[in-house]
C-alpha cells in the first residue's frame, strides 16, 4: 500500500501527490512512513523560497517565473502558503488566481496551503509537503509565503535560495521585512517598479546589507554564496558580493528573467563554492530542532503530564514549590 | 490533527460577474474551510486539474453566462475520465429549473440558484462529502 503510494509519487501521479500533501498537511500519522521513504529520493529540486509583504506582488513574480522556467525546461511546483483565519480557522487561498494559466500545464504542479494556526507546524507540513514534490521530480520549486512573522520566516528558511520582495509606496514595509527578515534574503527584489520611490527602496536595501556586512551580521554561508556567486552569471555586480536588488514590473514581466538568472546565479555560486551543502544542513539542523520542539509541545499535552503540571502550578501558588523546581520535576515526569 | 474541509470555488466560460463566487468563498471560509479560489474564465481543464492538485473535496461552480448544460457535464467527464470518483460537485448562478435535470444526471449534486441561503450550500457540502481521511 504504502509501497504503491510511493511508486505513484515517483511516477508523478498527480493524485497520489495531492492526497500525500492533504495528509501531511492534516498530520495524518500514517504519513511518516511515506515522507521516510522519500527521504532517499530527494535533494535534486532547487529549493526557492519567495516573500514579502500583502500586495507585493509575489504571486505575480511567481507566475512569471513559473513561466520563465518552463521556457528553459524545468518542470516546476509551487506551494503557496497563505494564513487561516485565527477566527472561524477557514482560510480563503487565492494565489492560484495569478497562476491558472499554468493549470494545465502537466509540467507545473500548484498546491495551496493553509497555516491553520498550528504553532510550528506549518514549516514542517512545507518541508515535507516540498519533499514529496521533489521525489515527484520536480526540479524548481517555490514556496511562496507572506512575509510578516517568524513563522513565514521559518517557511522560507528551508529554501536553498531566498528571495525577498518588497514594493515602493508602503512607507514601512521595509520596517517589516527588516526585523530579523532582511538579513535571510539571496536576492532582493524592488517590485512594481515604475511606482514612485522605487530607487529609495532600492537604495534603502542595499544600505541595509551593506550595514549588515559592516556588523558582520550577514549570513557566513550566504554571504561566502555570494562572494563567490559574484562571479557566476553575473549574479551580483556588487564589489563585496552583496545580494543583488532587482527592479520588476511582475505585471508585464521586465526584470523576471533577471530574478530568474539571479537564482540560478545563486545557486550556482552555492554548488561551487561546496556550499549548497552547508545550506542544508543549517536548514535541516533548523527543522530537527522543529521536529523536536513539536514533540515536545504534544507531549506537554498528553493527559498524566497535563494534570501534573496542574498539580505542580498550585504548589508553586502555595508556596510550597519554587517554579525552577516544578519545571525540573515536569521535566524528569516527560523522561 | 483536526481534517479540514478544502473547496475549490470556480468561474468556468466567459461571464466575468464573481460577486456571488465571491459571497460563497466568504462564507465557506467563515464556515472554517479552506477554501481555493481560482478566479474568472476557468477552462473544465483547468478546474479539474486544479481541484486534483489541491485535493479538494468539493468543487463549487458558478455561472451565469448560460454555458452550464455545456460546461458542468464536461468538468464531470474530465473527472470521470481521470478516475476521480470521490469529488463532491455543486453548481450556483443563474440556471433555469427546466436544465437541473439534465445537471443532476450528468453527476453534478446539486445546483443552487440565486437567493439560496449560504448556510444552506455550507450544510449541503458538509452532508454530502464523499470521504472522510
Amino acid at each position: 500500500m504504502s509501497d504503491d503510494i510511493v511508486a505513484g509519487i515517483r511516477s508523478g501521479d498527480v493524485r497520489a501527490i495531492a492526497r500525500t500533501i492533504s495528509r501531511i498537511d492534516n498530520g495524518d500519522p500514517g504519513i511518516v512512513g511515506i515522507v521516510k521513504a522519500l527521504h532517499v529520493h530527494t535533494g535534486e529540486a532547487h529549493v526557492i523560497g519567495i516573500t514579502g509583504p500583502p500586495g507585493s506582488g509575489k504571486s505575480t513574480l511567481v507566475d512569471k517565473l513559473v513561466r520563465s522556467y518552463r521556457r528553459d525546461g524545468f518542470t516546476v511546483a509551487v506551494v503557496a502558503v497563505d494564513p487561516s483565519s485565527p477566527f472561524t480557522g477557514g482560510a480563503i487561498l487565492g494565489d492560484r488566481i495569478r497562476m491558472q494559466a499554468h493549470a494545465t500545464d502537466e509540467g507545473v504542479f500548484i498546491r495551496s496551503l493553509a497555516t491553520r494556526g498550528h504553532l510550528g507546524g506549518v514549516s514542517r507540513a512545507t518541508i515535507d509537503t516540498v519533499r514529496v514534490l521533489d521525489a515527484a521530480g520536480y526540479r524548481r520549486i517555490i514556496i511562496e509565503t507572506v512575509g510578516v512573522g517568524q513563522s513565514e520566516v521559518d517557511i522560507v528558511r528551508l529554501a536553498d535560495t531566498i528571495v525577498l520582495v518588497s514594493v515602493p509606496g508602503l512607507g514601512d514595509d521595509i520596517q517589516a521585512i527588516k526585523a530579523g527578515v532582511m538579513e535571510i534574503g539571496d536576492v532582493f527584489v524592488v517590485n512594481k517598479s515604475d511606482r514612485d520611490g522605487a530607487d529609495r527602496v532600492v537604495r534603502e536595501i542595499k544600505g541595509m546589507l551593506e550595514t549588515a556586512l559592516v556588523n558582520g551580521t550577514t549570513p557566513p554561508f550566504a554571504l561566502a554564496g555570494h562572494g563567490v556567486a559574484k562571479a557566476a552569471a553575473g549574479y551580483s555586480d556588487d564589489p563585496h558580493g552583496l545580494p543583488p536588488v532587482i527592479k520588476t514590473i511582475a505585471e508585464t514581466g521586465e526584470g523576471v528573467d533577471s530574478v530568474k538568472k539571479a537564482i540560478e546565479g545563486h545557486r550556482a555560486g552555492l554548488d561551487q563554492a561546496g556550499l549548497l551543502r552547508a545550506r542544508r544542513l543549517a536548514n535541516v539542523e533548523h527543522e530537527l530542532r522543529s521536529v523536536v520542539t513539536d514533540r515536545l509541545t504534544a507531549l506537554l499535552e498528553r493527559d498524566d503530564i497535563r494534570s501534573r503540571t496542574k498539580m505542580l502550578s498550585a504548589e508553586v501558588v502555595d508556596r510550597a514549590r519554587d517554579p525552577h523546581d516544578a519545571a525540573d520535576d515536569l521535566m524528569a515526569a516527560m523522561g | 490533527m483536526e481534517r479540514k474541509i478544502r473547496v475549490l470555488v470556480a468561474k468556468p466560460g466567459l461571464d466575468g460577474h464573481d460577486r456571488g463566487a465571491k459571497v460563497i468563498a466568504r462564507a465557506l471560509r467563515d464556515a472554517g474551510m479552506e477554501v481555493i479560489y481560482t478566479g474568472l474564465r476557468q477552462t473544465p481543464e483547468q478546474i479539474v486539474q486544479a481541484g486534483m492538485q489541491e485535493d479538494v473535496d468539493c468543487i463549487a461552480m458558478s455561472i451565469l453566462s448560460g454555458a452550464h448544460n455545456h460546461l458542468f457535464p464536461r468538468v464531470m467527464e474530465l473527472l470521470k475520465e481521470r478516475k476521480v470518483d470521490d469529488i463532491l460537485v455543486i453548481g450556483g448562478g443563474v440556471i433555469p429549473e427546466s436544465d437541473i435535470p439534465f445537471l443532476k444526471s450528468a453527476g453534478i449534486a446539486e445546483i443552487f440558484g440565486p437567493g439560496t441561503p449560504t448556510k444552506v450550500t455550507i450544510d449541503f457540502i458538509r452532508a454530502n462529502l464523499k470521504r472522510n481521511s
